[in-house]
């Protein structure tokens, strides 16, 4: 398979104290990959560091080389980074005065697409790839982004995430917040979205991870112990830390 | 250390399964016991012992799928339950080859000793041998001594082979005793396939500790590393 991000030797800090410690990882196109670890192990970093959300907190600055379909996202233009590389948050973020019609297309208009027509077939495509279509079909316009569940306003935001058309998506704990519903449709979504992009996602949630993804990385303080195909990493992986992790017996 | 509860079921779960195996395990010593000493009372312990077998295997069961379905298992202790509902399944055939065993001697009771070219006694020591260290290598978490089982099997099928044959030609040189022999034959037949249980288990140990799949003689190389 092709591989969608090539990570080299990635070092992240928070002022002085370092947080990822060389990070090594490829990933693979059309797979969804997820990162597993106990808080503070530094799987949030890593994702927030492949399209360099992690620079814009104060005094945090990444080093190393992040490849995305080639590209090194550390000498392009942020903006265009992360327009490549989609993200989605733990807690949902719809613009809350915005309609669902609006917070679809803000990311187009605001690369300059102000078509009518195009707009309004990428907003009913992505809400589509988003299984949210038939939901909200009829109060586009009418309602306002914050007016939905909590499970609703999440495809909501992976809807206006793919509405940029990216090659990959970041998930930190996208389905943390939701009930077991929410979280199934979530779950069968990212299979969908499989198809068409590359997925990274961050999870507590060891079964989302062993459902998901085909590849799972095990992250402990700062080092990536552990990568491999999630059956193996589920059923019998080569580091002992991993088991520990996985069965309970950590920490 | 966390998941207290789920560690403390696992081992709940072990306790559950090697009593299990103290009652297969009990079953044969008892039926082969009553082979050697021609004693209807023992076989009909091991009879009565049956439906407790059968109820424990039960009990594991489904103790072990709650533990699937409630605690989501991984690695290893995924592996583990895995094994144990397995090995659970081969004790209960242990059990039953018992009994196969106990009814075979029963009605060589109702018929004159016979002086037979098999030495039952003695395979039964092996097989015997091979159960408690299959078991042993379980209880132990043992890959080394439950590879040594699986070599074991080999010499209990040349055994089996060989009753085959010599009480074959016993047959047709004593046909007064042949009714005898074809007991002793189906009771070599069934102390054969208590071996192959004990195999299974060894198998199921080298796959709950070290997650290699040694069955049909896959993984030779790596488990003989």
């Amino acid at each position: 398979m092709p591989t969608a991000v090539e990570v080299r030797d990635l070092k992240a800090w928070f002022g002085k104290t370092e947080a990822l410690h060389g990070i090594n990882i490829t990933v693979e196109s059309n797979h969804a990959t997820a990162v597993i670890g106990p808080s503070g192990c530094g799987k949030s970093t890593f994702v927030r560091c492949l399209n360099r959300m992690h620079e814009t907190i104060p005094e945090a600055r990444a080093e190393g080389q992040v490849k995305v379909g080639g590209m090194d996202i550390y000498d392009a233009p942020a903006v265009d980074v992360r327009r490549k590389i989609g993200m989605v948050f733990q807690k949902p973020n719809p613009f809350p005065s915005m309609s669902i019609y609006d917070n679809v297309a803000a990311g187009l208009k605001l690369n300059g697409t102000s078509n009518r027509k195009t707009l309004d077939e990428v907003v009913e495509r992505s809400l589509r790839q988003a299984a949210l279509w038939e939901e909200v079909k009829d109060v586009l316009k009418k309602k306002s982004g914050a007016s939905l569940s909590g499970g609703q306003q999440q495809r909501l935001c992976i809807a206006r995430a793919l509405a940029v058309d990216p090659e990959v998506m970041l998930m930190d704990e996208p389905a943390s917040a939701l009930d077991p519903i929410s979280t199934a449709k979530i779950e069968d979504l990212i299979f969908e979205l499989k198809q068409k992009l590359t997925i990274v996602i961050v999870t507590h949630n060891m079964q989302q991870a062993s459902r998901v993804a085909e590849y799972t990385g095990f992250f402990l303080m700062g080092h990536l112990v552990e990568f491999d195909r999630t059956e193996k990493i589920f059923t019998n992986p080569s580091d002992k830390r991993t088991e520990d992790y996985i069965t309970g017996r950590f920490g | 250390m966390t998941r207290i509860r789920f560690h403390q079921e696992l081992d709940d779960l072990k306790h559950r399964i090697l009593a299990m195996a103290g009652m297969a395990e009990q079953a044969i010593d008892l039926s082969v016991q009553a082979y050697s000493q021609r004693d209807a009372a023992l076989c009909q312990r091991v009879l009565n012992n049956e439906s407790a077998i059968n109820r424990a295997e039960r009990e594991v069961d489904e103790f072990a799928i709650d533990l699937l379905a409630m605690q989501q298992p991984m690695a290893v202790d995924l592996r583990f339950i895995l094994a144990v509902i397995k090995i659970n399944a081969d004790l209960e055939r242990v059990g039953d080859q018992a009994v196969n065993i106990a009814q075979r001697v029963l009605n060589m009771i109702e018929l004159p000793a016979s002086d037979l070219p098999v030495d039952i006694p003695d395979m039964a020591t092996k097989v015997r041998a091979m159960v408690r260290d299959a078991l042993r290598s379980f209880i132990e978490g043992d890959t080394e001594l439950a590879r040594h089982v699986l070599e074991g099997d080999d010499e209990i099928d040349r055994m089996n082979h060989e009753a085959f044959a010599s009480l074959s030609r016993h047959m047709q040189s004593e046909p007064g005793s042949a009714a005898q022999a074809l007991d002793a034959l189906s009771v070599a037949r069934n102390l054969e396939r208590v071996a192959d249980h004990a195999t299974n288990i060894a198998e199921d140990v080298i796959f709950w500790v070290r997650g290699a799949d040694v069955r049909h003689g896959a993984g030779q190389s790596l488990a003989g590393s």
